[in-house]
Parts: C-alpha cells; structure tokens; sequence
C-alpha cells in the first residue's frame, strides 16, 4: 500500500524527467529519516578518516617538546606556530637529504609508473587485436601473474640484481617497478570493449600501416584506461617500501617512505642527538600533500577509471 | 570407405583445422597477426626478466642450502621440508590466515556500506564524504602506518586524553595482546576507501529502473540494497576480495614499520614474508629465505585461485 501512494504522483511529474530522477526525489520523500540516519552515519565515517589526516596537519605544526605536550592536546594546535621552522629544519638535517628523498619518490614514481603504463598499453592492444601464436598462453599466464604475491620476488629480485651489480642503482627500483601484470589486463579488457576492429580495418584498407592504426586511431579511444594505469601504477611505485628497502642501502638513494622509516626506528632506539620526532612528521606531511592534491584534481579522470578491472 | 578413412586420417594430421585454402588475403592476414608479437614484446621482456627469472632463480635457490662447513650444496626439497615444518613460518602462515580472516571482512564490510550509502544520496556532504573516504588511498602505506603509531603511542597520541574524558584509562594500542586489532585498524583505514570507491562505481552502473521494478514488487530500502544491489556488483566484489586476500598474505609494510614503536609486540618474524626479509638481510640464509618466498608464493597462488574458482559464478569469469 505504502508503495502505491507515492506512485500516484509520478504521472504528474512536469518535465518527463528520466526514472532515475524520480525513483531518487521518492527516495527524498519516503525515507526521510533514513537520510538523516545516512548523513549521521557518513559523518562517522569520514571523521574516522580524516582524523589521522588532521593530527598530522596540526602536528606538523609543532616542535618536539610541543608534540609531547602541547598547550592544545594531540588534535589541536599549540601555542606556537612551527611548521615553517620544521621545513627549514628539513634543509639542514643531515644536509637537507629530506628534499632528496623526496625527489627521488618522484623520479621512481614517474619513471616507473609511465615506463610500466607504456608497456601495458602496448600489450594491452597487442593482446586484444591481434590473434598472434602463442597469444592464449602467454595471456593464461599472465593472469596466472596477476594472483603472484610481488613481495614474493623482492628477495630473488635482489639476488639476482646483486649478481649483475645493479643492487643499490636506481635501476633496481625502476626496472622491477615496469612490471605490471594487472595493468595489461586492465589494457586488454578496455581495448576489447571500446577499439571495434571494423574501425582498425577501415583504417588500415586507407593504407594506414599497424604502428599508424595504434597511435592515430586507438591510442586516443584508449586515454581513460590509459589515465587510469597510470595513475594506479604512479601511485603503487611511490608506495613502494619492500623492494627498495631491499635493494637500496645508499642515503642518497632511497625514496622518501624507507627515509622516514630510518629516521622514526633511529628516533624509537633513543639515540639522544637522533630523536627527530618533529622532522619525521613534518616530513610525511610534506610528503602527502603531492599526492593527495593530485587525487582531488584529477577525480574526473579516477573515479570511473578505477572499476574498470571489475567490468567483465 | 578406405578413402575417407585415409582423407579422415589427413585431415586430423594436418595442423591447422581452419582455413581450407590459404589466399593471399588468409597470408597476408596472418602476417599481420605477427604485428601481436612486437606489441606485446616489450612487456614479455620484463615479464621475463622480473617476474619468471627471479622466480625460476629463487626456486634454483632453494633447492640449495649453503652451510660454512660444506659451502652451497644441492639439497633438493630439502629446504621446503624444513620450512613446511618450520614452527615460525608455519606460525606466520597461520597469523596472516587471522588477519585475512578479520581484516578482509572488517574492509568489506565498512567498504560496502559506504558504498549503498553513498550511492543513494546525492547531496553535497556526500560528495565531500566520498573524497574524504577516499583520500587514505592516497598515503603511502609506511606513511599511514607512521602515522597510526604516532596515534596509538601514549607519548604522543590523543587516546589518554580521549579517553580521559570519560574517567577511563586509554588502552596500550601497541601492547601485545592489542597489536592485532591495532593492525586491522591500520589497513581497514588505508584500503576501505579505495574498496569503497570500485564497489561505488560499479553501483553507479547499474540501470536505476530495476529499483523501480523492485520497489513495484514490494522490496524496501534495504532488500533493494541487499538482494538487489549486492547481487548485481558481485564480480566488483570478487575483484575486491581478491585484491585484499592478495595482499593480506603478504602482509609486510605495517607490521615492519610499526616494529619499531611497538618494541617486544612485534617479533622480526611476525609474518612469512617479514621472516622471509630478516632470513636473507640479518642472517644472509639466502636459500633458505627463497624457500620461504616462493612457498609463500605458492601459498597465495593456491588460495586465490581457490578462492577464484569457488566464486567463479558471481565473479563471472570462466
């Protein structure tokens, strides 16, 4: 019954609007104390959220006696203002090697992340369009890949890296980082559903060549999957923490995650001149921010990007 | 009779079944096919220097063992037997079968609840929600795990005053008996919001008229949510499932960071793949600690495709 009574208004509805449109407005009108309960229950969640983010916004802002007792508690700020002293403190610890690591995570980041994007984009395609010997069974292994733990292959990695004498290069973090598995099947799969082979032919009965098809007609159909590899294999290069915590041991070279890492178990073993409590923090909030405003720009080009693996 | 018989025998004999005649359109087309391999090259490099050879080496690796006395002899399986009898890695197996078993639903759970939620409002606070829900995604995992150390230290975070308010004692997040969930936070904090966001999207692509058939039939809110919605994005949480299984078995990151603050909750080889590293980097037992990769390895293979096939109908794969 109670379904019914709402249904009498929907002849009514002026501009025709679509059922999408309708079926939410009923939504509005019915279930209005569900929506509180919602709102109530979304601000829970994006308070559990974002408070971690926020105590390490204010304390960065903090020097190291303010961090253990500041005038305002953990979660708000103290009578002083540090964080500009904290960054100018980066620049001199240990010869600001801070900025270093954090421009090493950006080059590892890009190298890795556009040289594995390269390489999946062009096996993607290879794989959906062309029906090559061999093509069934290198992919079926491929999938067999995607379930391999890649911590697994950080200690043969290593070894095998170290009997070539690449260990502690910088090709030891970029050159595994360009395998991405996944990232190929994500290629395939899209390039499936939005290259239409008729489309590739026409272009190649105008005497295209494959290379000219590949960049001039289906590379630009294939730029939101390309957004999306991109960005997932960016993001999973500056993540990364086994691999060069494994193959890197030179300062200079690390990236800024096993450098703070250093730092915060130097800090814990005690070591009185070692204790830099106020830099770790500051510098992983430096550290954050790059990524974090990438996100919230770039969100048309994510959102819809990352379900892709999921649409079979 | 005879001779179809021998056409028969000629037809099974000759290789390709297809293409009665090859035309010079047929040659020509399978050159081009050929195109498949220069596109797919590349990445076949790096599959096989990163990914085939470091396993093919660590399995070379482990059938070794290498002692002072007799130097790097050939041992067989030796090294597997051990490590299947192992107490530590047997113990670390068992731990990370615990946190998939807690952590994975714990993720799930708040994942797909934020999902229905958001996917039925489309107000501005649920926008800002979805971002913000998101946004830990964004962190590096040390950074994050950093950061809930800090949290959960008595030194420096909010727990004794938080829970001052009340008159209670804060609990010692980092003591033994509470590092567990202490972990399970850490990683359902980090990953729930990317979860969130692929259950979101393949929600979004769902045709709203079959609510409206739904509700035409009786269903409310939440048997549209659980009977309707659930079912349809069920390959989304497959993938998603797989993903935090994957993962979860190879824990490493957090546990290792947060050893630091958590001195005595958190042994060097709390899990496989931690033991696995103190092995090889502080007793340099490098066959010994490939045995131990690749049987984890195997381990996470076997369980995802377990996994993969047990829920082969909902995830829609073949």
């Amino acid at each position: 019954m109670a379904i019914l009574t709402p249904r009498a208004d929907a002849p009514s509805d002026p501009e025709g609007i679509g059922p999408t449109v309708i079926v939410r407005r009923r939504n509005s009108g019915r279930d209005g104390g569900r929506r509180i309960g919602s709102h109530v229950l979304l601000l829970v969640l994006v308070i559990y959220f974002i408070t971690p983010l926020w105590w390490l916004a204010v304390a960065a802002t903090k020097d190291t006696s303010g961090l253990f007792s500041g005038t305002g508690g953990p979660l708000w700020f103290d009578r002083d203002f540090n964080l500009f002293s904290n960054i100018a403190a980066l620049f001199e610890h240990q010869g600001g090697i801070y900025w270093r690591w954090l421009g090493n995570s950006f080059f590892y980041a890009i190298t890795g992340g556009v040289g594995a994007t390269i390489l999946a984009v062009l096996a993607g395609y290879g794989f959906a369009k062309y029906r090559f010997r061999g093509r069934n069974a290198f992919f079926s292994l491929l999938l067999g890949a995607v379930m391999v733990p890649m911590t697994a292959l950080v200690i043969p990695t290593f070894v095998l890296l170290s009997n070539i004498g690449l260990v502690n290069t910088i090709w030891a973090v970029i050159l595994p980082s360009l395998l991405s598995p996944f990232g190929v099947y994500l290629m395939r799969v899209y390039t499936q559903d939005a290259i239409p082979d008729e489309l590739l032919d026409a272009a190649r009965v105008d005497g295209a060549g494959e290379l000219r098809t590949f960049f001039q007609v289906a590379l630009p159909l294939l730029r939101p999957a390309i957004v999306t590899v991109l960005l997932l294999s960016v993001v999973g290069t500056w993540n990364n923490f086994f691999l060069p915590l494994a193959v890197l041991s030179d300062p200079n070279l690390l990236p800024v995650t096993v450098g703070l890492n250093n730092w915060q178990a130097l800090s814990n073993a005690g070591a009185g001149g070692e204790q830099v409590w106020n830099l770790i923090v500051t510098g992983a909030f430096v550290s954050v921010l790059p990524l974090i405003i990438a996100f919230l720009s770039l969100q048309k080009y994510w959102q819809g990007g990352l379900s892709l693996g999921a649409l079979k | 009779m005879a001779l179809t018989t021998a056409a028969n025998a000629k037809k099974a004999l000759s290789p390709p079944r297809r293409a009665p005649r090859r035309t010079g359109i047929d040659r020509m087309d399978r050159k081009r096919q050929r195109w498949g391999w220069l596109f797919v090259a590349p990445f076949g490099v790096v599959f096989l220097t990163f990914l085939v050879a470091p396993l093919a080496y660590a399995f070379w690796m482990s059938l070794q063992t290498n002692t002072l006395a007799t130097g790097t002899t050939f041992t067989g399986l030796a090294n597997y037997v051990k490590a299947f009898s192992d107490p530590i890695f047997l113990g670390g197996l068992g731990r990370v079968g615990q946190f998939a078993l807690i952590m994975i639903p714990a993720q799930m759970i708040v994942a797909l609840v934020a999902a229905l939620v958001l996917d039925n409002l489309s107000t501005a606070l649920s926008k800002f929600s979805r971002l913000m829900i998101f946004v830990p995604y964004a962190i590096p995992v040390v950074i994050g795990a950093l950061m809930w150390g800090f949290l959960y230290s008595p030194r420096f975070g909010p727990a004794t005053d938080i829970f001052g308010l009340i008159g209670l004692a804060a609990p010692d997040f980092l003591a033994k008996g509470s590092i567990f969930a202490s972990l399970v936070n850490i990683v359902t904090w980090q990953w729930a919001g990317y979860y969130m966001i692929i259950i979101y999207a393949a929600l979004r692509g769902i045709d709203p008229a079959i609510y409206e058939a739904a509700r035409l039939d009786g269903a409310n809110g939440r048997q549209i949510a659980l009977r309707v919605k659930v079912p349809m994005i069920s390959s989304s949480m497959v993938m998603v499932l797989i993903f935090s299984l994957i993962g979860t078995l190879q824990f490493f990151t957090e546990p290792q960071v947060l050893r630091a603050v958590a001195q005595g909750a958190i042994p060097v080889s709390y899990t496989p793949n931690m033991y696995a590293y103190s092995l090889a980097f502080s007793y340099s037992q490098f066959n010994y600690a490939s045995a131990i990769s690749f049987s984890l390895g195997i381990v996470v293979f076997i369980g995802s495709y377990l996994f993969l096939f047990v829920t082969r109908k909902q995830s829609g794969l073949k």
